[in-house]
């Protein structure tokens, strides 16, 4: 194994503890603001981590940049979700957790 | 070395359970909304199983298709059985007879036993036509084996699956569809959102289709994605207009499965047999008929989201 690899593993086992912590947040959490809170640390921090260890292994520089790319497009994507769910539940009336 | 491969049939044993557990969970819940979610993370891990299976073509019309767009019909409808009915399910569905109970566990395991005779039976390594198809891909017009099975020397399925899509919506429209409902301005965030993702839609579905010719890739995963920007735009409350929905629309629904029938029956004129192109030109008719079939497919899944027919006023 070489310098990179090492590196690739140590951020997809970073990725993975971020994507562990969302899920259990996403189970445990007592409401439905809560729980998109876990759930967004997953999709953008854990899945940036996982995207900055494959971009390390990627062959060439398309490669690397559609994994950014992909990147991008979710964080944009679970923000603007995010804020529809929790904008929905407020309509609806659910109560935030105190 | 080891240590992998005892990992990858770890990862497969637990995708497979998990895909049982999951389609079990979805036709054993009585809550339609969580069966539908169920189902959609069934396709998702459907699409895992296809990747583990070296078939990324299928695993990307397995998530686009049957997670993303079949995951937003099945929505749309529960929402609109909710308006209409009161959302209750029988709790116990009648339960038949003895006899018939009987009868069912009978065909049920028959049918359960013949399929797992029929897998047992399969060869364990077999080429299939994979060779043939090898061997005459370089008249196929396109260096994805799997582009060339599907638009070339098996077109006929191709077309025939335009048709089917033409008839669901051509079900919906029978039925009377559902009534109009007007333009309403969207929340300004999804607004935002379409209005950036669109474009980004557009660009990915025509990298797909271009990229068919030689990768994973074509017209039905290029079609399912400009599709989902269709349902996205009708999400943000966009409608298209009255003289829209007229001829162009039913131009874009049928133009697929018309190129098709039109290639089919000049191929049976000039070549005798239905969709043999000539090797000079199968590259670009390849690229003509997954074109126009993009459009039809992305059409046809909007439309099937929409769900209303487009002449409300010759319903009465």
């Amino acid at each position: 194994m070489t310098l990179t690899d090492y590196a690739t593993a140590c951020l997809l086992i970073l990725g993975g503890i971020f994507f562990l912590a969302g899920t259990v947040g996403l189970l445990r959490f007592p409401d439905v603001y809560t729980r998109l809170h876990a759930l967004t640390k997953a999709d953008n921090v854990g899945l940036g981590f996982i995207m900055a260890g494959l971009v390390l292994q990627a062959e060439s520089w398309l490669a690397a940049g559609k994994l950014l790319l992909i990147w991008l497009l979710v964080l944009f994507a679970s923000a603007s979700v995010s804020y529809l769910i929790a904008r929905r539940a407020l309509n609806k009336g659910i109560r935030i957790w105190m | 070395m080891d240590v992998i491969v005892v990992l990858e049939w770890a990862f497969d044993a637990v995708l497979g359970l998990g895909l049982l557990w999951l389609a079990w969970r979805t036709l054993n819940s009585p809550d339609l909304f969580k069966a539908i979610v169920l189902f959609i993370s069934f396709g998702l891990l459907m699409a895992l199983a296809w990747v583990r299976l070296n078939a990324p073509d299928i695993a990307l019309a397995e998530a686009a298709i049957g997670a993303g767009l079949t995951g937003a019909l099945l929505l749309a409808a529960l929402a609109r059985l909710r308006t209409t009915t009161d959302n209750t399910m029988p709790a116990q569905l009648p339960a038949g007879s003895w006899f018939q109970r009987g009868l069912l566990i009978v065909l049920l395991s028959g049918s359960a036993a013949g399929l797992g005779y029929a897998v047992w039976i399969l060869p364990s390594h077999t080429s299939g036509l994979s060779m043939a198809v090898t061997a005459n891909l370089d008249v196929s017009g396109a260096r994805n084996p799997v582009t060339a099975v599907l638009l070339n020397f098996r077109g006929y399925d191709t077309m025939l699956e335009m048709i089917v899509l033409l008839l669901a919506v051509l079900g919906i429209w029978s039925l009377g569809g559902l009534p109009p409902r007007p333009e309403r301005p969207a929340v300004a965030v999804l607004d935002t959102f379409s209005r950036f993702l669109i474009p980004v839609f557009i660009l990915a579905a025509a990298y797909l289709l271009w990229v068919g010719a030689d990768a994973p890739g074509g017209a039905f995963q290029a079609g399912s994605v400009l599709g989902a920007a269709g349902v996205l735009l009708l999400l943000s409350g966009w409608r298209p207009g009255v003289r829209l929905m007229q001829w162009p629309l039913r131009l874009a629904l049928t133009i697929g499965a018309i190129t098709f029938i039109i290639l089919g029956v000049l191929t049976l004129l000039y070549e005798q047999q239905l969709l043999a192109y000539p090797v000079a030109q199968a590259g670009r008719m390849i690229i003509l008929l997954e074109s126009l079939a993009t459009v039809s497919i992305a059409v046809t899944l909007a439309i099937l989201f929409l769900g209303e027919s487009p002449d409300p006023e010759e319903k009465k």
